[in-house]
């Protein structure tokens, strides 16, 4: 299948500091691709380039199959972008920002209305269509923004830390709503925050001083093959790494022990035996996750433990 | 799109007490000389009577105020011009244009639109009151027209200037200065080159060119004069829109 979004060797140069270098990836309908890594490894600029808002120095852009520098009108009608900081006009009400920005795009008429109802809906700006953008909160300001950037009904949409400075309620409205955004477009999502990757996105890209240091699908990897465990009455070890599907056993300061289990392994089962056998399972969680690990891993320069 | 963006410039203008205070304080000030250069009329205008070919109310009191006016549009016109450009990058909400479906002479086209339907509305409330001597007295409404004519062409002269100048810069403030300084500039620029002034010089200035304009001259050379270093501004910008996305 032809990808929504085709990046090819590109390269940017900001005097004599290399930003990105030799960057290569697609990005395909339904899929949310996470771009990670450090502050100043290259996610914000790339997300520029993409947008249009930056040249690259060398290198290509596809959107849809058509190329970005060459013909860069009818490439951008088929992408939505939200720069960091969402670019809104404090002195308009969200119904005339959404309006300009669809005019922006080229609606007009009924089907801009439709596009305005629909973009507020999805966002949650239902009721505040009558509010001066300088009077809302953080949190509204950026669906105001995520709405901008879905008007017009983009393939390709572009969200630079979406999550950034939102309360936890909040979070989880934008998070459900970028997980609604990439069931029909490809969402490509910037974040310094890992969990957030894991939980929306089907492949995640680590960038490191400009380079595409890493590519991991995540759906396919388990949450993690380790487990913590406390236990009201733990038996002995030995008796715990004889459960199948069990590798190896660490004990910790008696109660808390961590199990690392052979990949297919279902932590229901293991949960199962405890019961059974009446340890009195106290709490039971995954041990630290499979990307945060990779991610200190590869951007400090640090082993994995 | 270029409505689109005239439109949002606009009211962003209108949005702002910026505006309001300068019609005021605009009009407040081409009354007061309006009035002065009247009252002057009415007493010389016995004196007058006894001259064989006496200058009129249009030679006395329009063309100098037309001519005030002129230098007052000179201190309006930057700061109307300072935040269109400079404002956007300050505030990233370039971003929003950059990544709309839009080439980068129809941003600057937009804004010039705007700017430039703001100044015709102030010119014509201003023009209000040479006009109302039509109720009274006859003046010359051709000459009228071509001061009227000469101060658009002036103003969105300057209005492209202020633009390009505006791209330039991120703070609003630098771009207000500088504007001040390339139009006052642009307008003395003919007292170089000695007496009379060098004929490069003289082309290249402002004022040179409206003044034709005040005295009822309408040369096609004056008219592509403004239109050219309006045009050669807006483009410009236009450049310099694209070679932002180049430097990052």
């Amino acid at each position: 299948m032809e990808p929504l979004l085709r990046i090819r060797d590109l390269h940017r140069t900001y005097g004599d500091l290399r930003a990105l270098e030799a960057l290569d990836f697609e990005l395909h309908r339904s899929e949310v691709l996470g771009l990670l890594g450090p502050n100043g490894a290259g996610k914000s600029t790339t997300m520029r380039i993409i947008s249009g808002a930056l040249a690259p120095s060398a290198g290509a852009v596809e959107i849809d199959g058509i190329d970005l520098l060459r013909h860069p009108i009818a490439a951008k009608a088929r992408l939505g972008y939200l720069p960091e900081t969402p670019p809104l006009y404090p002195d308009l009400t969200v119904d005339e920002y959404l309006d300009y920005a669809a005019r922006l795009r080229g609606l007009r008429g009924a089907a801009l209305g439709r596009a305005r109802a629909r973009a507020r809906e999805r966002c949650g700006l239902t009721h505040s269509g009558r509010r001066l953008i300088a009077n809302l909160s953080k949190g509204y300001k950026q669906r105001v923004g995520i709405a901008q950037a879905i008007i017009h009904d983009p393939k390709v949409v572009i969200l630079d830390e979406p999550t950034g400075g939102l309360d936890p309620n909040q979070i989880q409205e934008i998070r459900t709503l970028i997980r609604a955004l990439g069931e029909e477009r490809g969402v490509l999502l910037s974040t310094h925050i890992l969990p957030e990757v894991e939980m929306l996105c089907g492949r995640a890209l680590i960038l490191h001083q400009g380079r595409l240091v890493h590519e991991q699908p995540l759906d396919a990897a388990p949450p993690g093959n380790r487990l913590a465990l406390r236990l009201g009455q733990p038996p002995d070890p030995t008796e715990l790494a004889g459960i199948a599907g069990v590798t190896r056993v660490e004990a910790g300061d008696g109660k808390h022990l961590v199990l690392h289990l052979s990949d297919g392994t279902d932590p229901s089962g293991i949960a199962d035996h405890c019961v059974a056998k009446g340890w009195r399972l106290l709490e039971m969680s995954p041990v630290g996750d499979r990307l945060e690990q990779l991610f200190s891993r590869i951007t400090l320069g640090e082993s994995a433990p | 799109m270029i409505l689109s963006i005239a439109r949002r410039e606009l009211r962003a203008l209108f949005h702002s007490p910026l505006v309001w205070v300068l019609a005021g304080v605009l009009q407040l000030l081409g009354a007061w000389l309006f009035l002065v250069q009247l009252e002057e009329y009415l007493q010389v205008q016995s004196r007058l009577a006894t001259l064989e070919n006496p200058p009129g109310v249009t030679d006395l009191v329009l063309t100098p105020l037309l001519e005030a006016l002129a230098g007052l549009a000179l201190l309006v016109v930057p700061l109307l011009t300072m935040r269109t450009l400079s404002e956007e990058f300050r505030d990233g909400t370039i971003d929003l244009l950059l990544s709309s479906p839009l080439r980068m002479g129809q941003i600057v086209l937009g804004k010039y639109l705007a700017l430039l339907s703001l100044l015709s509305l102030l010119c014509l409330l201003l023009a209000l009151m040479p006009l109302s001597l039509l109720l009274g007295g006859e003046i010359d409404t051709g000459r009228l027209a071509s001061g009227l004519l000469g101060l658009l062409l002036l103003l969105g002269c300057c209005a492209g200037i202020g633009i390009y100048l505006s791209s330039l810069t991120r703070q609003p403030a630098v771009a207000a200065i500088s504007t001040y300084g390339a139009l006052l500039f642009l307008w003395i620029v003919n007292l170089a080159g000695g007496e009379g002034g060098g004929p490069l010089f003289d082309w290249l200035s402002l004022s040179s060119h409206y003044r034709r304009l005040l005295d009822g001259l309408v040369f096609s050379s004056d008219i592509a004069y403004y239109l050219l270093v309006t045009g050669v501004s807006l483009t410009l910008a236009g450049r310099r829109l694209e070679s932002r996305r180049l430097q990052g």
